[in-house]
């Protein structure tokens, strides 16, 4: 009998993780660093709403594009946060629009919304 | 009337050379009635005559760059400057497009390379030289270093009846022009009847070129509204390191060709990355293109190739990299 019980237990705990997911947006960390971002890729769905939560890990960046009307400061020691839902499939460049250094131009990241 | 082709006088690369940038602005003066005697006003104003005249632009010199997209460092921009200085015909105006140098995170190396940069120029037979600064010489200090070196970041002239303004859209964090710029913008055109000829000197593009390659300005679209009020304004940009022509109005935009690398076309190139160095031919996609225009004359354009002198070609380039105080 008390086999069951812990059975019961486990799907509870399960049922109740599943649903604190299901109130909020996936929440995804990205890193910026002189020259580039950590994920360099992350693919979304399209309609799908996310939290992009971002740091830096040196000097101000930026976190720009048009297309996904994005437009934020990454501060070193501060969070930024974003929350997004794209309505269009295709894939994004996301760059620092920050002067950050000699390297700035190549930095960026794509986003990828399936 | 044959349209006087503003766009194949002022097309620029890494260097465009105007001749008669008056005959170009004349009949379209003659229209307005006015405008004529506008032009003699400006003329006056700044104690010159309105004259054809020459101009050159340099742009996006990197000095102290030095990497596979071009391991000869300065010697394009020493080429350039050897070019100016054979012109026939002395240029009155030499306008650098921004980023004269590569920045660098040490800043005594930065200034080392501001200095380099200035030993350079200072060759340049011309009668007035003029900078605006680019993300790599003001991007990180607000534009100290530049300011230090070339006075303002932003400020406008008068020459021969052409109104010249540089505007700084890279020394602020964003790639904006932002608001005080825009308002000093605004009370510095004021001044001029609508078919005053306006030359806009700038570092980014004031239009969404690519966006994702950070060729834009935030703002750039209320620089153009501001510009557009006036019949005939073009606008010389450096920063993405090719040719390119954009018309929004009455204003013209053209990009320059750098003097470090080009990067490609970029409906055509996915990825924003330089052309690789050739050694074949260590100038390709930098270049110099002449423009020459005079009434009744058709527009004589040529192509000039940078060349290494007595040490061209291949061997050339090999000991130019085995010897870089060459
Ligand atoms: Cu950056």
């Amino acid at each position: 009998m008390s086999g069951i019980a812990v059975v019961v237990v486990i799907l509870m705990s399960a049922g109740a993780a599943r649903k604190v997911n299901a109130q909020g947006p996936r929440v995804i960390d990205i890193t910026a660093k002189r020259y580039g971002f950590t994920p360099s890729t992350i693919t979304l769905k399209k309609g799908e709403t996310v939290t992009l939560r971002l740091h830096s890990e040196d000097v101000v960046h930026g976190f720009f594009s048009r297309p996904l009307k994005l437009d934020e400061t990454i501060e070193p020691g501060k969070t930024a946060e974003v929350t997004i839902t794209p309505q269009t499939v295709g894939t994004f460049q996301t760059i620092c629009d920050h002067f950050c250094g000699a390297g700035h131009g190549s930095m960026s990241m794509t986003i990828v919304v399936e | 009337m044959k349209d006087v082709d503003r766009r194949g006088f002022l097309r620029v690369a890494g260097m465009s050379i105007g001749i008669g940038a008056l005959y170009r602005t004349l009949p379209a003066a003659a229209m307005t009635g006015s405008a004529n005697e506008m032009l003699t006003a400006l003329g006056k104003k700044s104690g010159e005559k309105v004259a054809p005249f020459t101009f050159v632009q340099m742009s996006d010199t990197h000095v102290g760059f030095q990497g596979p997209p071009n391991p000869l460092g300065t010697k394009a921009f020493e080429q350039a400057v050897a070019k100016v200085n054979a012109l026939p015909q002395r240029p009155d105006l030499v306008l650098f497009t921004g980023d004269l140098t590569h920045d660098s995170e040490d800043k005594d190396v930065h200034a080392a390379r501001m200095k380099r940069f200035r030993e350079i120029a200072r060759n340049i037979k011309a009668d007035k030289i003029v900078y605006v600064p680019g993300e790599n010489d003001a991007g990180l200090d607000g534009g100290a270093l530049f300011r230090e070196n070339f006075g303002e970041t932003y400020y406008s002239l008068d020459h021969k009846g052409v109104h010249f303004v540089a505007l700084d859209n890279v020394s602020r964090a964003k790639p904006e022009v932002g608001k005080e710029q825009l308002d000093w913008l605004e009370k510095d055109l004021r001044r001029f009847s609508k078919a005053t000829p306006i030359v806009v000197f700038t570092h980014r593009p004031l239009f969404d070129l690519k966006p994702e390659w950070e060729w834009f300005t935030s703002d750039g679209d209320e620089v153009t509204n501001i510009l557009n009020r006036y019949d005939n304004v073009t606008v010389l940009y450096g920063h993405i390191h090719r040719d390119n022509e954009h018309h929004d109005g009455h204003t013209a935009h053209y990009g320059a060709r750098s003097l470090i690398f080009g990067f490609p076309d970029p409906q055509k190139g996915p990825e924003k990355k330089p052309f690789a160095f050739d050694k074949e031919h260590p100038f390709a996609h930098l270049g110099i293109r002449s423009l020459d225009e005079r009434p009744g004359e058709e527009l004589r354009k040529d192509e000039i190739e940078l060349t290494l002198r007595e040490m061209s070609g291949v061997n050339g380039v090999q000991q130019m990299l085995r010897n870089p105080k060459i």
